[in-house]
């Protein structure tokens, strides 16, 4: 049994018929070719799927497809508007808060999500916030230090 | 991973959910936040044929004081029970525990009902709902019920619940005056469950304990009220001698279905449930004021 969707991602309405059992992030992933969205783990722990779910921050590896139908997503494709990136994207490149980079699309909307929040927050709610995103080069300094960055360019 | 196949249903209303819950008893499950049971179909672990989506009800979430207690609707997310002002002030325990939940992405999705309902050995919320006491409201397509939070949790990941029901509400006592509470939990650091966690509901009048609910979860097989504890609790002035004693029968219930695993030893979980038990009794009778 397929089940027909519209979901609007960044910005865009797509419709499609899905297996019900098609996961978000494949959804993005695999129909969408938006492969920004990484998949890192089987156990829903790594947060390298994280997307937007109408504003709020959820790991797409955890949610149907068919359960965002009528909603809107966003994916780290959607942050930059056209070539200026926004202050979460910009902390990381000038922090150097990655090393290989797979996790990075996951902590940018984490990130985001978290400022969202708390504008304003101290390095411990930073490294708080990303208790669902999973790092296994950086050590997460340069991360936590992307992070505190965004949020002063915020101000 | 993929999940085995199954058939989706995402009815608008509680109506057609429990009719759908009916007509594919025993093949349907609810499908809430889906942050427990996503995880288990990946793993192959839950292979339901048919699901049936609640999220696309209206008005399964909200918290509302009304008459002397508060009712909590079943789809309401422990990022919203968190933020709750009212959560805040009248149940402190249950806004601490529902922001320590595993992750901020989990608590945008996770409910209050779906905790319930999966009743898992290591979750945070059954354990504080039985402190606070109150009751659970399920629905079928006919007839509605409301089962006490003492008798809900039944085994691992076992519940009262009828497989044709449907959590709507969980409804919750007012506090009395003199009443302070507190969650202390030692978590796993990757997933934030609880390897042990200890929630505390104490009532202080005149220098005395008048009322005690306790409930320890991650130690054994489910949410269990310590009632040993309690029964030394109560009664009594709580000095740090008397709390201690209490605390060292925390454990008690739970000793015939002590768990094990690679997180934690047996002893080691009845130990830092009496530690938790006296962090959470002590900070319970602090805010008791
Ligand atoms: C990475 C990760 C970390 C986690 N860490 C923690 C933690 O630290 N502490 C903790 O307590 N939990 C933790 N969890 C579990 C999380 O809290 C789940 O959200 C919760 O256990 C289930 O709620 P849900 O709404 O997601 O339910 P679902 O997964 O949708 O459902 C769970 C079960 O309950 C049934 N059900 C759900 N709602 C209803 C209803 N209204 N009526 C009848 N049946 C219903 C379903 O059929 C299913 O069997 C974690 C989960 C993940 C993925
Ligand atoms: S891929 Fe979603 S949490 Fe790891
Ligand atoms: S940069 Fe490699 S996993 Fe984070």
């Amino acid at each position: 049994m397929s089940t027909e969707i519209t979901v609007t991602v960044n910005g865009t309405a797509h419709t499609a018929s899905v297996e019900p059992r098609l996961l978000l992030a494949h959804f993005l992933r695999d129909v969408l070719d938006l492969t920004g969205t990484h998949i890192g783990c089987d156990t829903s722990q790594c947060g390298a799927c994280t997307v937007h779910l109408n504003g709020e921050a959820v790991k797409s590896c955890t949610v149907f497809a068919v359960q965002a139908n009528g909603s809107e997503v966003t994916t780290v494709e959607g942050l930059a508007d056209g070539d200026s990136y926004s202050h979460v994207q910009q902390g990381f490149w000038d922090e150097h808060g990655l090393q290989c980079g797979f996790c990075t699309p996951g902590m940018i909307m984490t990130a985001e999500a978290l400022l969202k929040q708390n504008p304003n927050p101290s390095e411990e709610e930073i490294r708080a916030g990303l208790a669902g995103n999973y790092c296994r080069c950086t050590g997460y300094q340069n991360i936590v230090n992307a992070i505190g960055a965004a949020a002063k360019a915020g101000r | 991973m993929v999940t085995s196949s199954f058939d989706y249903f995402a009815p608008t209303t509680l109506d057609e959910a429990t009719s759908l819950l009916s007509r594919y008893r025993g093949e349907a499950k609810v499908l809430a936040g889906g942050h427990s049971l996503i995880p288990m179909m990946k793993l192959r672990l839950a292979e339901p044929g048919i699901l049936v989506d609640i999220g696309q009800i209206d008005g399964l979430s909200y918290i509302r004081e009304d008459g002397d207690g508060v009712s909590i609707g079943s789809m309401t997310t422990y990022r919203e029970m968190a933020t709750s002002s009212v959560i805040q002030s009248r149940y402190p325990l249950l806004a601490d525990a529902s922001s320590k939940v595993a992750d901020l992405q989990v608590r945008n999705r996770g409910t209050i009902g779906g905790s319930l309902a999966h009743s898992d050995p290591a979750g945070d919320i059954p354990a504080v709902v039985l402190a606070i006491g109150g009751s659970v409201v399920a629905r079928t397509r006919r007839s509605s019920r409301e089962i006490a939070i003492d008798r809900f949790q039944v085994d691992l990941l076992t519940t009262a619940l009828h497989d044709n029901e449907i959590i709507t509400e969980i409804k919750l006592p007012s506090l009395a005056a003199g009443t302070g509470t507190a969650y202390s939990k030692f978590h796993n650091p990757a997933s934030h469950y609880a390897i042990t966690g200890v929630a505390a509901v104490v009532t202080i009048s005149g220098g005395v304990c008048t009322e005690a609910r306790v409930a320890v979860t991650g130690a054994g097989d489910k949410a269990t009220r310590a009632r040993r504890t309690e029964r030394i609790l109560r009664g009594k002035e709580l000095t740090p001698a008397v709390i201690r004693r209490a605390a060292e029968r925390a454990a008690a219930e739970v000793e015939d279905t002590l768990n094990e695993d690679i997180h934690a030893t047996a002893e080691y979980r009845v130990h830092m449930t009496q530690v938790h038990a006296v962090k959470a009794i002590e900070a319970a009778v602090a805010a008791a004021g």
